[in-house]
Formats: structure tokens, C-alpha cells, sequence
């Protein structure tokens, strides 16, 4: 049953990121300071009021603030079964306690309440003083807090970027994101249009916008990987009405551009035809997602791809 | 129509880890072994049937928002493409059919949106 998650699979990313906050945050962050504390002169029938006021079930009993003990709402029933309710504190709570510090990592807590079954850990120091307490509800607590605060900074990096068009105010301001292509590197082939798109999400462009340059840009991507002599450089360039894409590379070239934009033509090998490449479609579907589409090529320079995107006014 | 029921009636072997696909709801499916043509043709949320299994179908997937990937006639992608779609939330499913097999299949259960 306490090992029941009360998570759902759809939120299995939420999960990961609360495993983590298990290892991130410290005890310190998430106890309850300055906990009801018993003193060790202190009767039963004293307890009984102060724990029954404040609707807790238990409480730790400390000396000049060292923790010697802890009473549970089970001690008090014994000594009132006993009839003992005038005795001291100390006769009936537990003097073997866990505990832990307040350095420790939550996960350390976890591991704790795991193995003991107890419901409550005091939190002391390195001199045994006793410093908070902390249940399942405070950890519950504080890994939804660390989250909500995740969302928070998370939501304020949106804002900001998407709002840096009118932040910050120029003649003419734009922002330059620069990829390096390396030949044959099938791996990481797709990586820059996906890391593009993200930035194009993050600083307010719609997802149809970012999906069309993510596909114009894999496709460039995807030329340098396959056609080049060593690779190339993309370059996209984000202002407030327009983006423009930039392939840049050192060679072949390309002899004849009208062939290379005809639909279904392609030069690429059998060993890349056999990867899903090669359809011949390539400068096509970029032309199909930009408004204006440039090739230079020359044998001698290599090729430049400028490709842009208008941006209605809103857009950005 | 959501991606358990497709697992369960095409009878296919998840690749990727487990995770609640009930509640994924697929309204398109797209069939295409050229990535170039992936791109245009596939929408968001969609199935895709495809016999590649090297690494560069997740980024496409990935890109273009695809939910799933359906790995035909056995191909068998390796480790670090199944890590990578684990990573992107791309989950992968292999069976022995063939790409026109499982396109008639889906279409029976009624995914005829492309």
C-alpha cells in the first residue's frame, strides 16, 4: 500500500522529474520547523492536552533542545489504559528513535519511512538538536512546491522570450542561431530542425510556422549530411516579420539546379537510399513550406540555401 | 481510436517502454519508406507504417509530432534509436507484417484520415 503510486502513466514524465526532486532536495527544505515539542518534565495528561489541541499524533520529546524521545497517540492509549495519565512523558515514549539530518537528501527520508513504518521523523542536527519534523505530508508538499516553482521559471522563460521582440528595441532586431552540420552524420541527423523548432515554439511563433521551418530546415539539414564534401552551417535568423534559413557548404556544388529541384530527382547512393533518403523531394517540400526559396551553386563556392518565412505582424 | 486498442487488434510488439496508451488518441495514419515524403505527407498525432528502423525515423517523428511508429516485417531498430524515441516520447512497435498488410488493418478499424 505505501508503495502504491497514485501517479498516472500520462504523467510518467511528471514522475521522473519528482524521483529527481527526491534526490535534489535537502530535509531542510521540506520539514516543519519549529515542531510542538514535549519536555521531558512533562506529564502524560500535559501531553494529552497539547497533542490533542494541536490534532497531531505524536510529538518528540526533547531536553535543553537535544531530542531524547518521541510519544505516539498510541503511548498516551496505553497509559490511559494503564491508568498511569500522571506519569512522566519519558516513562512511556519511545527512546529508540529514527531520525535523520537535516543535510540529508528527501530520498534518505523516503528510504526511512520505508523501512520503519513510522509515520513521523524528527530532523536534528549534526549535535542532535532537534530542529523540525517531517512526515509524508511535508515531503508530499514540498516536491509539489519545488514543481510548481519548475512551471513557474519555466513560464517565465516563455514569457520573456517571447516577448524579447518588444523588449528590447532597436531599428532592426534579431536573433542568430547558428548549427554546425558534420558529414555523413546520419546519428544526429534531424537534431538542429528539432532544437530550431523548440526555439521557434519558445519565442511565440505558432506551431504551424515552427513546423514548416522544422521541415525546411531538416530538409536542408539533411542535404549537408548527405550531398556535401564536408559538412556545412545552417543559420536561421529570427526577426519579428519574417525567418530566414541559411544552408551553407563548401561542396560539390550543384551542376544542374532545375534538375536538383525536380520532383523525384535524386543523386544520393543506394547505401542512403536504403536509410529512407533520396526520394527526390527534398528541395520540393522546401519550397512547399517557404514563401521564397534561392539556391546558389557553383562548383567553385559550394551551395547557399536561403530560404524565408513571412511572418504576419502577430506572429512573432 | 487510441493506440492500445491498435496494439492489441495488430498484435504488436512495443519496442519502447511502457506507458498508458489509452490515452493516446490516434486520428490519422500515414504509409511511406522515404522520409522526405514523410514530411510532407504526415500529420501530427498520426501512425506511421514504415520498414526503415534506423535512428533518423524518430527524428523524423519527432519533427513532425508523429505518436507512433509502426515497424513492419520484422526490422529491427537498434538500441540507441530505441533510447532516442524513448527519449522523444515516440513510441515504436515492430510486427511481421508488411507495410500494406497493417495499412488494411488500420483502415479496417477505421483510421482513414491521412
Amino acid at each position: 500500500m505505501s508503495n502504491q503510486r497514485f501517479f498516472s502513466d500520462s504523467s510518467a514524465a511528471r514522475v521522473t522529474r519528482t524521483e529527481e526532486l527526491a534526490y535534489e532536495l535537502s530535509i531542510a527544505q521540506v520539514m516543519t520547523r519549529d515542531p510542538l515539542t514535549l519536555s521531558v518534565d512533562m506529564t502524560m495528561r500535559d501531553a494529552l492536552d497539547l497533542i490533542g489541541k494541536s490534532k497531531i499524533s505524536g510529538a518528540p520529546v526533547a531536553r535543553d533542545g537535544e531530542l531524547i524521545g518521541v510519544l505516539s497517540t498510541d503511548d498516551l492509549i496505553r497509559s490511559l489504559r494503564d491508568g498511569r495519565i500522571d506519569r512522566k512523558v519519558t516513562e512511556y515514549m519511545t527512546h529508540e528513535v529514527f531520525t535523520v539530518r537535516e543535510t540529508d537528501q528527501v530520498v534518505e527520508a523516503l528510504k526511512m519511512f520505508a523501512k520503519t513504518k513510522v509515520g513521523r521523523l524528527p530532523v536534528v542536527d549534526a549535535e542532535n538538536k532537534l530542529i523540525g519534523i517531517l512526515t509524508k505530508g511535508d515531503i508530499s508538499n514540498g516536491v509539489l512546491n519545488a514543481l510548481q516553482r519548475d512551471l513557474e521559471a519555466e513560464e517565465l522563460i516563455r514569457y520573456r522570450a517571447s516577448h524579447l521582440f518588444e523588449d528590447i528595441v532597436s531599428d532592426r532586431t534579431s536573433l542568430i542561431l547558428r548549427y554546425t552540420i558534420k558529414k555523413d552524420d546520419f546519428l544526429h541527423g534531424g537534431a538542429a530542425s528539432n532544437r530550431i523548432k523548440k526555439a521557434l515554439l519558445r519565442l511565440g511563433a505558432s506551431s504551424q510556422v515552427a513546423r514548416k521551418c522544422g521541415i525546411a530546415v531538416y530538409e536542408a539539414e539533411m542535404n549537408l549530411i548527405i550531398h556535401t564534401n564536408h559538412g556545412g552551417y545552417l543559420r536561421v535568423e529570427v526577426e519579428q516579420n519574417r525567418i530566414v534559413m541559411e544552408a551553407y557548404d563548401d561542396g560539390p556544388g550543384i551542376p544542374d539546379i532545375n534538375k536538383a529541384r525536380t520532383p523525384g530527382f535524386s543523386t544520393a547512393s543506394a547505401d542512403v537510399r536504403n536509410k529512407g533518403f533520396g526520394a527526390g523531394m527534398g528541395l520540393v517540400n522546401i519550397n512547399n513550406c517557404v514563401d521564397e526559396m534561392v539556391i546558389k551553386s557553383s562548383v567553385e563556392n559550394g551551395t547557399n540555401l536561403h530560404m524565408t518565412i513571412s511572418l504576419d505582424k502577430a506572429s512573432l | 481510436m487510441n493506440l492500445q486498442t491498435i496494439i492489441e487488434k495488430l498484435n504488436l510488439t512495443l519496442l519502447t517502454e511502457e506507458r498508458d496508451f489509452s490515452s493516446i488518441q490516434i486520428e490519422s495514419g500515414y504509409q511511406s519508406d522515404l522520409l522526405s515524403c514523410v514530411m510532407t505527407g504526415a500529420q501530427p498525432q498520426s501512425i506511421w507504417i514504415t520498414l526503415i528502423a534506423n535512428i533518423n525515423i524518430v527524428a523524423v517523428a519527432s519533427l513532425l509530432e508523429i505518436s507512433a511508429i509502426i515497424i513492419t516485417e520484422n526490422a529491427q531498430p537498434n538500441q540507441e534509436t530505441i533510447s532516442r524515441a524513448n527519449m522523444e516520447e515516440i513510441v515504436l512497435l515492430s510486427t511481421s507484417a508488411s507495410n500494406f498488410q497493417v495499412a488494411g488493418q488500420l483502415w479496417d478499424l477505421g483510421i482513414k484520415d491521412h
